[in-house]
């Protein structure tokens, strides 16, 4: 095998400004698609981390149903005290959950007093959320930021659009379960940014003051949501709870709880696989430069060693023989503008750290990307560009291999 | 026994709807160990005839058979392995390959046809570029050697791996007389050394002087053959 590789390498030396001219087409193509990925990436998981960290978490858990009808955050499908008692016991035992959140969410009326505008509440435990959303407080433009009872943060555009400042008093009106309607004074805490953009109108409150708004006997909550030590094990802790909460069942014997990832709960979610598709096409970009080039590169190789073929197989060569060497040709070649490709590409993705580029997403500015790659990303590009030339040897050396010693010798 | 016995062998090519009878009726017999010549004037069928001793080609009609095996009968892969282990080759234009070494280029028969261990290559091949005095520009590679040394490293290649048999179609053709006769001279010595049957086709004259048994071909017929002693009969 090595002699294979050796008498390949210097089959690529013969011809060197072809071989140079190839291989950097090759690396051309790393480089674009490393460093797409590397900033794409980068976009991706500041976009996910930037709503999983302020608003989301990464996975929630509500009562059976209450995903399909959350845009009217009922109230009827609140989680009772026994079932949210079951669910924290199991998410306590559970290493990979780093916090957790409980929230009752529902829909109310903002009045400044003159006017009313809707809003949908999230009343928490300023001790749990921070933890479970880290970026929460970080929301915070104005005001103090922490979450206090008998005070309110309220989003941006409202505080503009209702002429209200930090330390005004504003009146919350909710619709209980059962129909009747109730308010709460309270003080504006703190003005916070959307995270999801200018249409946000997510304020939040004490959850006692929630409970109290609503009247509840008991608290009831709409949803937990959970922050993960590792997002990587997105699915794994989703599978582990949901086989953990599948012994839950109603009367009628269905599941009492639903589970659900940040994808199913924001559509950014789409945006991220739309990133996806994107790296996806850039990819199958790079498959045809390399098949095409390396295989143009072996055509015009074999064509140009008829003779020497012909000499090989006539001396006795293998068929099998004369395709490896081929076939290792095109895999050195590629290796060669790999490796090239992963240098430059790397090298270019540690320039765009050190530059530092800035850009805005949603309601953020002035977000710095900060492009990266991880290991496994730079060894399948590389392995794909490996196979495909591969795949784009073959043609030409099975021509090699099957040439006929005697046509192959009296070519001119 | 024969080396090699061809019994009526034919060779036709078809050209379009035309069919060319290149050899026709052909018989002889090569003993081990001959150094035999088959001579004619251009398209009389040495090189087909070479091409079918030397494996490269199947015989339309009749029976040949080298070293004991019926050539029409070996498939594609059966045939690279008798010819890796039974031939070997000297070509006109010496067909060295351009990116190995003299050293390599000699070595290339016994690594990549029939795998022989390190130590025994390197004291095969160091013999052979002694036998063939190119042991000081083993290092070199083909286009930093003359002509006559590519071809006595390309006899070195051929002989290498021992095989009953040699086939030089116009091994003289690309040289000049004195390297010419230099070269004939080698094969011959290299016959006495190592027993190997040499055939050799060639228009030239004088070289064909060189050979101990001539076969004298003509519109692809066997037109008579001349034994000059020391060589086998047919």
């Amino acid at each position: 095998m090595g002699n294979l590789f050796k008498i390949a390498i210097r089959n690529l030396m013969r011809y060197k400004r072809r071989t140079i001219l190839t291989a950097s087409l090759v690396a051309i193509g790393m480089i674009f698609v490393l460093v797409f990925i590397a900033i794409t990436g980068s976009f991706k998981n500041m976009m996910i981390g930037g709503i999983t960290d302020s608003m989301l978490g990464h996975i929630q858990i509500h009562k059976k149903g209450y995903v399909a009808s959350i845009d009217n955050s009922p109230l009827t499908l609140n989680l009772k005290p026994q079932a949210v008692a079951k669910i924290e016991q199991i998410l306590q035992r559970m290493p990979d959950i780093k916090a957790y959140s409980p929230r009752i969410k529902f829909a109310g009326m903002f009045s400044n007093f003159t006017e009313t505008t809707p809003i949908r509440l999230n009343g928490v435990y300023p001790e749990k959320e921070p933890k479970t959303v880290p970026l929460l407080l970080a929301r915070i433009i104005e005001g103090e930021k922490r979450i206090t009872k008998g005070e309110i943060l309220i989003p941006e555009l409202l505080a503009k659009g209702m002429k209200v400042k930090v330390g005004d008093s504003i009146v919350v009106i909710a619709t209980n379960k059962d129909g009747s309607v109730n308010g709460k004074q309270l003080r504006v805490g703190g003005i916070m940014e959307s995270a999801t953009g200018p249409g946000g109108r997510d304020g939040y409150i004490h959850i006692e003051d929630a409970a109290e708004i609503l009247r509840m006997d008991q608290m009831e909550i709409s949803e937990i949501a959970m922050q993960l030590t590792d997002f990587g094990k997105l699915h794994t802790v989703e599978n582990r709870l949901i086989h953990a909460l599948s012994g839950q069942l109603n009367n009628q014997g269905k599941p009492i709880f639903e589970i659900h990832t940040w994808e199913k709960l924001s559509p950014f979610y789409h945006l991220s696989r739309m990133i996806d598709a994107m790296a996806f096409f850039v990819k199958l970009m790079l498959i045809s430069i390399v098949l095409v080039s390396i295989m143009n590169v072996m055509v015009m190789a074999v064509y140009e060693r008829i003779r020497e073929i012909g000499t090989i197989a006539a001396i006795g060569t293998r068929p099998g023989k004369i395709l490896s060497m081929f076939v290792i040709e095109g895999f050195s070649l590629a290796v060669f503008g790999a490796l090239i490709g992963n240098g430059f590409g790397l090298a270019i993705i540690y320039i765009l750290r050190q530059v530092k580029i800035t850009f805005s997403f949603a309601m953020h500015t002035g977000l710095v990307l900060m492009p990266s790659i991880r290991v496994s990303e730079i060894l399948t590009v590389s392995l794909i560009v490996v196979i495909v030339a591969v795949l784009g040897s073959l043609q030409p050396a099975f021509k090699a291999s099957r040439m006929e010693p005697i046509k192959a010798l009296r070519h001119v | 026994m024969s080396l090699i016995k061809a019994e009526n062998i034919k060779k036709d090519y078809q050209v379009g709807e035309l069919i060319i009878t290149a050899l026709d009726r052909v018989s002889f017999e090569i003993e081990p160990a001959s150094f035999v010549s088959f001579v004619g004037p251009s398209g009389s069928g040495k090189t087909t005839l070479l091409n079918l001793i030397g494996c490269l080609d199947k015989p339309t009609g009749g029976t040949l058979k080298v070293a004991g095996a019926d050539v029409a009968s070996l498939d594609r892969r059966e045939r690279a392995a008798f010819r890796g282990t039974n031939i070997g080759f000297i070509f006109q234009d010496f067909n060295l390959i351009p990116v190995l070494t003299v050293y390599e280029n000699i070595e290339y028969p016994l690594l990549m046809v029939q795998s022989v261990p390190a130590a025994e290559r390197k004291k095969r091949v160091t013999a052979l570029l002694e036998a063939v005095g190119m042991i000081d520009q083993k290092d070199k590679y083909p286009d930093q050697i003359s002509g006559g040394q590519k071809q006595r490293v390309a006899v070195a290649r051929a002989l290498v791996t021992n095989p009953k048999l040699i086939l030089a179609d116009e091994p003289t053709a690309n040289l000049d007389h004195k390297t010419a006769y230099m070269v004939i001279e080698l094969m011959k010595k290299m016959r006495d050394e190592f027993k190997t049957t040499f055939i050799f086709s060639t228009h030239d004259q004088k070289i064909v002087g060189e050979a101990e048994i001539v076969y004298m071909l003509e519109d692809g017929e066997l037109k008579g053959k001349e034994v000059k002693g020391g060589g086998g009969n047919g």
